[in-house]
């Protein structure tokens, strides 16, 4: 049996911001744990008054939005950080963006009220732009085929999960080179499409695409996850 | 030829493929860039191991904040593929290249290569191959780079003469400054590669391995050393700076998880302790400090710049640092809440580092660690590290009762004339170390001992004697392992094949280097690496070269011996570590050099210096300016050294 003491909370009042930020090239493959270091780093330099969870081994109050897999950019991350001080947004993203790594660019910055719903409560879904290096002929067929299919029955780390129903939209770009994809995959917890798996079931190498996270779709009724001004 | 931009191309289609691609990218935080058309002189700084690995490393952080201050040098940095990235790379040709610009290694004007312990010589050979370069030093032309090496492990440069063209014996701060002047003289008046080794020869601290030439006598040690060239010093004194530059502040910060993951601060260098089996100990004196305001504001400055949540106060002995309770104190007290971690390595075993520990109250207490080293007194006493058996559990007894459940206790086995029962020894002291521990905290006592195998290294008192046998290890191990099982015990160990791999190569000469080439072309390479570490490919290079690995390893050596590594002088005379190591085999202690000059040689070859840096800074004794010196001198008192010579 074993007994967790938890410390009695004191009476620090926290102040939540939520951000969006693009994580662009240099940071490409840094996974998502090392994303919330890289996080936290930025923060302190940032010398803002993070907030650190009590107890003995204290964590950042850090939340980020689901992971992008190594090796994508995206230009809509989210994350929720929590702070000992109610500073103005402005400030906190100035402080932000002057001390940002090369990777991250913050876009903006909102203070939601410390009672909003988690990130993964409030997204349903995830845009992404995939963009192959290497020309495929018949794109047009191998998507048609997927479009049609009535399942999509896939075995990824030793499950067997239907991608089909996770695939929310599919369209394909004009252009001749680079071909573009543009999906729009089920994005909530437990029912998670990802990309790559898409690209292998349409035949195509995972690797011998760019994969970027363009946008999120959220929740309809969630209204804090957008910028107060874009 | 491969450009950048190939590079950047290929990088694309292979990183995707092979694990933790974010070692291989750079253009992490803090990362320098320059203008590579319009700087003068290019050096890579390359480590040869993982970038996980050579991250952590402060010699390359110090010199390329160094180097890229100047405005007519770059630095950048390359680490080696790990095997998966490597297969990728050979399979397209793709050159080794830097993290900053993507240039390939033969691109550079020089390449240096740390060299911190043996277990990397194999992956410098690898380096050089995958960046195109000549393996050996004779075989590069003036298209090639200049390949350079520096770090502890090059006090004996021997096993690797053949591969690198100059050596920075000791501290690189000043020299590499030096190099790189002589470097773009070279560049600038087209002259012969041997023209600028003849140039390099002569700055204080190199070594041209080319320049020299052994003679072995019948028995295939050395007779002496031939120098070949008018400029070649003999013997070739380490270099030092006077005084520590101000501290690195602004390090890279990387998007990857490595190991030690934390800003490095490094108090002092060099250690007055003396104790025996410690090669960092012999070849890093004189003792230099920082003071602790300098330490403070470069943390200060460093959290600022990388927003890293540890501190390593580095040195080879915490507790020696002068001011050490003002430092805790003054640390603790400017950074206190606000979530920095502090580590404090390296504690003698005295209450007192409890106290020292516990002034740091952000810290998280994992595990505390001690080094006894040994388990008796008698055999503390003979490797001078003299720390009563009483202390250690008091010390242990206090470590519990401030709240640490696990301490750490470092040994090694090997140690000259260890017996089983000095090993049976560590069980019982690790033992009663969780006795106590139970006393105070019951069944949350922990206690993890760490045996490794102690491997004689050169310009040590013990650079004479035999290693253990990997059956002589294997019995010490059999004996722990089954002493040291049970509840609170854990028990970590060497593997003794590559504690023989880290002893050929100690204490090797030049024919070393042949078995180096032939263990790389057979497969070597990440001897570090418990699951690449290929002992087969070095058994047959010592077969294909026709040597005895056990001659560098059990042989006894004669005390009159001269070594492969003399013509290199750390300054500490063989005098000095001959007596030193006499007194060992009587079980004679030496004091903490701080309290008694023991004339090891650093004084008076760095009189001078010292004279011109008085004060606190060194903590050698005072030295008068030169007119008042000669009757100083006479004042130091060497104990008569009984000589033993072949003959007896």
């Amino acid at each position: 049996m074993k007994f967790l003491l938890l410390p009695v909370e004191t009476e620090l009042t926290y102040t939540r911001y939520r951000l969006q930020f693009g994580k662009t090239e240099a940071m490409r493959y840094t996974g998502h744990l090392d994303v919330y270091r890289a996080w936290e780093r930025l923060i302190r330099r940032a010398r803002l008054p993070l907030a650190y969870s009590q107890g003995f081994n204290p964590h950042p109050k850090i939340s980020l939005s689901p992971a992008l897999p190594l090796g994508f950019t995206s230009a809509c991350e989210l994350i929720d950080i929590w702070l000992e001080a109610a500073i103005p947004s402005e400030e906190v993203f100035v402080a932000l963006d002057e001390s940002s790594p090369p990777g991250i660019k913050v876009h903006w910055i909102n203070e939601v009220p410390v009672s909003e719903p988690a990130l993964p409560a409030i997204i349903q879904s995830a845009c992404y732009r995939v963009e192959l290096l290497n020309r495929i002929e018949d794109l047009a067929d191998r998507v048609d085929t997927i479009t049609r299919a009535s399942q999509l029955l896939r075995s990824r780390r030793g499950k067997t999960y239907d991608l089909k129903p996770l695939i929310e939209d599919i369209e394909l770009s004009s252009a001749d080179f680079p071909q573009v994809i543009n999906l729009q995959l089920a994005c909530r917890e437990g029912a998670t499409g990802r990309p790559d798996e898409f690209l292998d079931e349409l035949g195509i190498t995972p690797h011998l695409a760019r994969i970027h996270r363009a946008s999120f779709v959220f929740n309809a009724e969630i209204t804090h996850a957008y910028p107060a001004r874009e | 030829m491969f450009s950048p931009t190939d590079i950047q191309t290929k990088l694309e289609q292979i990183l995707p493929r092979v694990t933790k691609p974010g070692r291989y990218t750079g253009g992490e935080l803090n990362q320098v860039v320059k203008d590579w058309q319009n700087t003068e002189i290019k050096v890579a700084l390359a480590f040869p191991d993982l970038y996980d690995l050579g991250m952590s490393n402060l010699g390359v952080a110090i010199l390329y904040n160094l180097i890229n201050q100047r405005q007519d040098a770059l630095a950048e940095r390359v680490y080696l593929p790990w095997v998966d990235m490597e297969a990728e790379m050979r399979a397209v040709n793709l050159p080794l290249y830097s993290l900053e610009t993507k240039h390939p290694l033969v691109d550079f004007d020089i390449v240096g290569i740390s060299l911190p312990y043996e277990t990397l010589y194999t992956n410098a050979l690898n380096l050089l191959d995958l960046g195109g370069i000549p393996l050996f030093s004779a075989e590069r032309t003036e298209e090639h780079p200049l390949v350079i090496a520096g770090g502890h492990a090059t006090f004996n440069p021997e096993p690797m003469h053949a591969f690198i063209d100059a050596f920075v014996i000791g501290e690189g701060e000043e020299a590499i400054i030096e190099i790189i002047e002589q470097v773009k003289k070279w560049r600038n008046n087209g002259s012969s590669r041997h023209e600028l080794l003849s140039n390099l020869a002569r700055l204080w601290g190199v070594y041209v391995p080319a320049f020299y030439e052994p003679v072995y006598a019948h028995d295939g040690t050395i007779d002496h050393m031939e120098t070949l060239h008018e400029h070649a010093p003999m013997p070739v004194i380490k270099r030092i700076v006077p005084k520590l530059p101000p501290p690195v502040t602004r390090f890279i910060v990387p998007y990857v998880d490595v190991i030690h993951n934390r800003i490095p601060i490094e108090i002092m260098r060099g250690c007055t302790r003396g104790c025996r089996f410690c090669h960092a100990g012999m070849v890093t004196r004189p003792v230099r400090e920082r003071t602790v305001n300098e330490i403070v504001e470069a943390i200060e400055t460093a959290l600022q710049q990388t927003g890293v949540e540890e501190v390593g106060l580095l040195s080879l002995s915490s507790s020696d640092y002068t001011n050490i309770l003002e430092l805790v104190k003054a640390v603790s007290e400017r950074f206190a809440g606000q979530h920095v971690n502090l580590s404090l390595p390296s504690l003698r075993i005295e209450t007192f580092s409890v106290d020292l520990m516990d002034a740091l109250r952000d810290s998280k207490r994992h595990g505390f660690t001690l080094a006894p080293e040994a388990a008796t007194e008698r055999m503390r006493e003979i490797i001078n590290k003299p720390v009563s058996t009483r202390q250690l559990l008091d010390t242990a007894r206090e470590i519990y009762r401030r709240g640490w459940t696990t301490i750490k206790l470092y040994f090694m086995i090997g140690h000259p004339s260890e017996t089983l029962e000095d090993v049976q020894a560590i069980a019982d002291l690790c033992k009663a170390v969780l006795a106590e521990g139970r006393k105070v905290i019951g069944g949350r006592a922990k206690v993890n001992a760490g045996v490794s195998t102690f491997v004689p290294k050169p310009h040590t008192p013990f650079q004479w004697v035999p290693c253990d046998t990997i059956e002589q290890i294997h019995l010490k191990q059999e004996l722990l392992r089954r002493e040291l099982r049970g509840k609170g015990l854990k028990l970590n160990w060497n593997d003794p094949h590559e504690t023989m791999l880290e002893a050929w190569l100690s204490r090797g000469d030049r024919r070393m280097a042949e078995v180096v080439y032939q263990a790389w072309k057979h497969g070597a390479k990440f001897d570090a690496w418990k699951e690449i570490f290929n002992y087969a490919a070095w058994m047959d290079a010592f077969n294909l070269v026709g040597l005895d690995p056990t001659f560098y390893t059990h042989r006894k050596r004669l005390i009159d011996e001269t070594f492969p590594w003399e013509h290199i002088s750390t300054s500490v005379r063989k005098k000095f570590l001959t007596e030193d190591y006499l007194w060992s085999l009587r079980g004679q202690t030496r004091v903490d050099c701080r309290e008694r000059c023991f004339a090891c040689g650093i004084l008076p070859t760095f009189a001078e210096m010292r004279s011109l840096n008085p004060g606190e800074v060194w903590q050698c004794p005072e030295v008068k300016p030169k007119t008042q010196r000669l009757k100083a001198a006479s004042t130091i008192q060497v104990d008569e050294i009984p000589v033993i010579t072949s003959g007896d």
